[in-house]
């Protein structure tokens, strides 16, 4: 990641704030400064969203995600089946048939067990839907006021078809950048369910097990799927950011292209907020050689979660690692990476 | 959303864009128009309409962006009232990152213990100071003329609910008095450094005030006014409509956002405002320094929900970081890239001065939206 243009932290005196983990730079900063130098090896030094391990010939995928999202209910789903839906979409896009997860749960003191049983059937339902099993698991309980309800980590493992090689340093200049449907739903329905925002909404959470989509681009694509990261936290802008940087190009996107359903317009118009960089939790973006990339996108567009998919730009030489829209009007813009962290707790 | 894309039709805004490159012409000198209002500075990056203009165009950035104008001073004695025990302040998200005199923001005042809350709206404090009884609970108000009925708002419904621990930290400032100032300004007046030819006038601002109050300075100044919605359609038929003028040699208030602006505004907001707020005699923009009669205080009436009064607030003297720009920027002076922090010790992650941290602000949007537009090799040698 791009980190120069901002100060290094201050290991003595400094405090987290909110802003750490919401997903932009400042979050890139303390990962490399604080955990990188601490724990660095080959596999952190990649910078997936998980790590390809090979144990005796098999080729394993390992990802661990922790889930703090307020409100813990929301159209389209809770904290139980994003846990589930989160960590394996992150193993799906390394390309791999995610299998076994765990679960560990922090309770707060006072937590009403209805909820808590409703988030773990909600748990095991998307987990049976999805076709994995959660093998392990662990509970604590702290006293009331020292965490938020239920704060729930999972971790997965999968297994990698053999031949692909799904990962951020294969992005090379010439790769069409695909996104499999409209951004933003996610963030605007917990927003719309958040006590001190609440507005009146259609739009559900677009949470979902994107393994099934992935297994199709796989074949189809083969070794010409490069790489693919869902835009969760900090939305397409941060990935596509994330990604320029990690893999030293730039990116050149077409505001036309992409999908924004009018709901969720309407409600970033409300918030100011711009859709670019509102989270989603079903969601892909993929980086394909330019000859492989309309037999992918058709097999997107089969899946009916990628039904609304395209080709919304491409990965450009650029040192400087920017990515640039054309807006509808025919300007230009920068992609910036968020400042600030207008939305926390989103996942 | 069918409303908000009427106003988002690229095949329109080209063949605008065409009749404003037509009519631009027949003079040597570009045609200088300052948007004041920072949500049109952010329209204008986010959708690229300088791609669009015919380089006989050029906007200048103005100082509408009330997060900018605040001046370090005020944010001081924000953060001094956070960090004092018993204190809830409770503020918008974009004021909690900018930097006072010391280089501490609300959000890190925040991480040290300070309790500050982001709210979304006045009202929400009112309901924090409900919920929470035992709390001072301190409103820090800024914005120009469309946030100030809502805070008035909560000024008088703290009075009938008789709440004895909600006060409000004003910050109210006056879209008029500062085009004024602008006006007057010895850049504009003695030097000659900043031409202008006209005004884009703010479109939220107006259909508070009305369009009625820009037509003192349209007149006196012998300068266009033509207030314009945010849309970028709006901002591109608002600049033909202000070559239009310049061309034949008016200098009138038109309306462009007649969809929500009427000459004399909203008189049952400006009453509210009127109940509860006075002016103050001078108060400090940061750019522009001490205008006067530019910004609201409550009246002795509402003095108990001050919370200057309450809590015997001092007038702090603020120190801006050394080199940044921030005032001359907001006054159309000088543009961010002449700023020597610019992109290179300040960033929307680490602001030096606040027009970065407002995504309203011209270092802000140049930064997220047009940095591109620099050499390749500067960048990488920043």
């Amino acid at each position: 990641m791009n980190l120069r243009m901002i100060h290094p932290l201050d290991l003595r005196q400094g405090r987290v704030d909110l802003s750490h983990g919401a997903g932009g730079r400042a979050m890139g900063q303390l990962i490399a400064q604080v955990f990188h130098a601490a724990l660095d090896n080959e596999w952190l030094r990649r910078g997936n969203d998980q790590a390809a391990l090979a144990i005796d010939g098999a080729r394993l995928v390992m990802t661990t995600d922790g889930y703090v999202i307020s409100p813990l209910f929301f159209p389209g789903g809770d904290i139980g089946s994003l846990a589930v839906h989160g960590t394996i979409n992150d193993i799906a896009m390394a390309g791999a048939e995610p299998r076994y997860l765990s679960a560990s749960f922090i309770l707060e003191e006072g937590f009403p067990l209805a909820d808590l049983e409703r988030i773990a059937r909600s748990m095991g339902d998307a987990a049976r839907a999805a076709n994995t099993v959660i093998v392990t698991g662990d509970t604590k309980v702290v006293e009331r006021g020292k965490a938020d309800g239920v704060f729930v980590c999972t971790t997965g493992i999968g297994v990698v078809p053999a031949g692909i090689e799904v990962s951020v340093e294969r992005v090379r200049p010439g790769d069409r950048i695909l996104l499999s449907g409209s951004l933003g739903d996610h963030g605007i329905a917990v927003m719309s369910r958040r006590h001190d925002l609440q507005f009146e909404t259609q739009i559900m959470s677009d949470s979902a097990p994107l393994h099934e989509l992935v297994r199709e681009m796989v074949a189809a694509g083969g070794a010409d799927l490069h790489a693919m990261r869902d835009p969760t936290r900090g939305g397409l802008a941060a990935t596509l950011n994330e990604i320029a940087g990690q893999a030293g190009v730039g990116m050149r996107i077409r505001e036309a292209q992409i999908a924004i359903k009018p709901a969720v317009n309407a409600a970033c118009e409300l918030l100011g907020l711009d859709p670019l960089y509102v989270a989603n939790e079903g969601k892909l973006v993929a980086f394909v050689a330019p000859a492989s990339a309309a037999t992918v996108l058709a097999a997107m567009q089969r899946h009916p979660l990628g039904e609304d998919a395209a080709i919304i730009g491409e990965v450009v030489a650029d040192s400087r690692c920017f990515v640039q829209m054309t807006t509808e009007f025919g300007g230009e813009r920068m992609v910036d990476w968020l400042a600030g962290e207008q939305l926390p707790r989103i996942c | 959303m069918k409303h908000a894309t009427e106003y988002r039709d690229g095949g329109l805004a080209r063949q605008l864009a065409a009749r404003i490159t037509a009519e631009a012409v027949g003079r040597a000198e570009p045609y200088r128009f300052m948007e004041f209002c920072g949500g049109h500075t952010h329209a204008i990056s986010r959708y690229g309409l300088e791609d669009l203009l015919p380089s006989s165009v050029r906007l200048i950035h103005g100082p509408g962006c009330p997060v900018c104008v605040l001046p370090v001073a005020r944010i001081d004695s924000a953060i001094r009232l956070a960090e004092q025990p018993g204190i809830t302040l409770c503020t918008y998200g974009d004021l909690m990152r900018v930097p006072g005199s010391r280089g501490v923001s609300l959000l890190r005042a925040k991480a040290a213990g300070a309790d500050v809350r982001m709210i979304y709206s006045a009202l929400d404090a009112i309901a924090l100071a409900r919920a929470e009884p035992q709390r001072q609970v301190v409103l820090f108000a800024i914005g120009f003329e469309t946030t100030t009925p809502p805070t008035a708002r909560a000024v008088r419904l703290a009075a009938q609910m008789e709440l004895e621990n909600f006060t409000v930290f004003c910050n109210h400032v006056l879209t008029p008095a500062a085009i004024q100032n602008i006006l007057e300004s010895p850049d504009l007046r003695e030097f000659g450094r900043v031409q202008l030819d006209g005004f884009i006038g703010p479109a939220h601002v107006s259909t508070v005030i009305g369009s009625e109050p820009y037509t003192f300075f349209a007149e006196e100044f012998a300068k266009p006014v033509v207030i314009a919605g945010f849309e970028p359609l709006d901002v591109l038929q608002a600049v033909l409509m202000l070559v239009r003028q310049v061309n034949q040699g008016r200098h009138e208030v038109e309306n462009q956002y007649g969809r929500a602006v009427s000459p004399g505004g909203n008189e049952a907001a400006k009453r509210e405002v009127a109940e509860v707020f006075e002016l103050r005699k001078t108060f400090e923009w940061r750019g522009l320094g001490h205008v006067p009669y530019s910004a609201l205080r409550l009246k002795a009436r509402y003095g108990q929900f001050d919370a200057e009064r309450r809590f015997g607030l001092r007038d702090l003297a603020g120190r801006d970081v050394p080199g940044c720009q921030c005032g001359a920027v907001l006054r159309g002076v000088k543009t961010p890239l002449d700023c020597r922090l610019f992109g290179k010790v300040c960033t929307p992650e680490s602001p030096m001065g606040s027009c970065m941290v407002s995504p309203e602000g011209a270092c802000s949007a140049y930064w997220t939206y047009k940095r591109f537009r620099r050499g390749a090799t500067e960048e990488s040698a920043a």
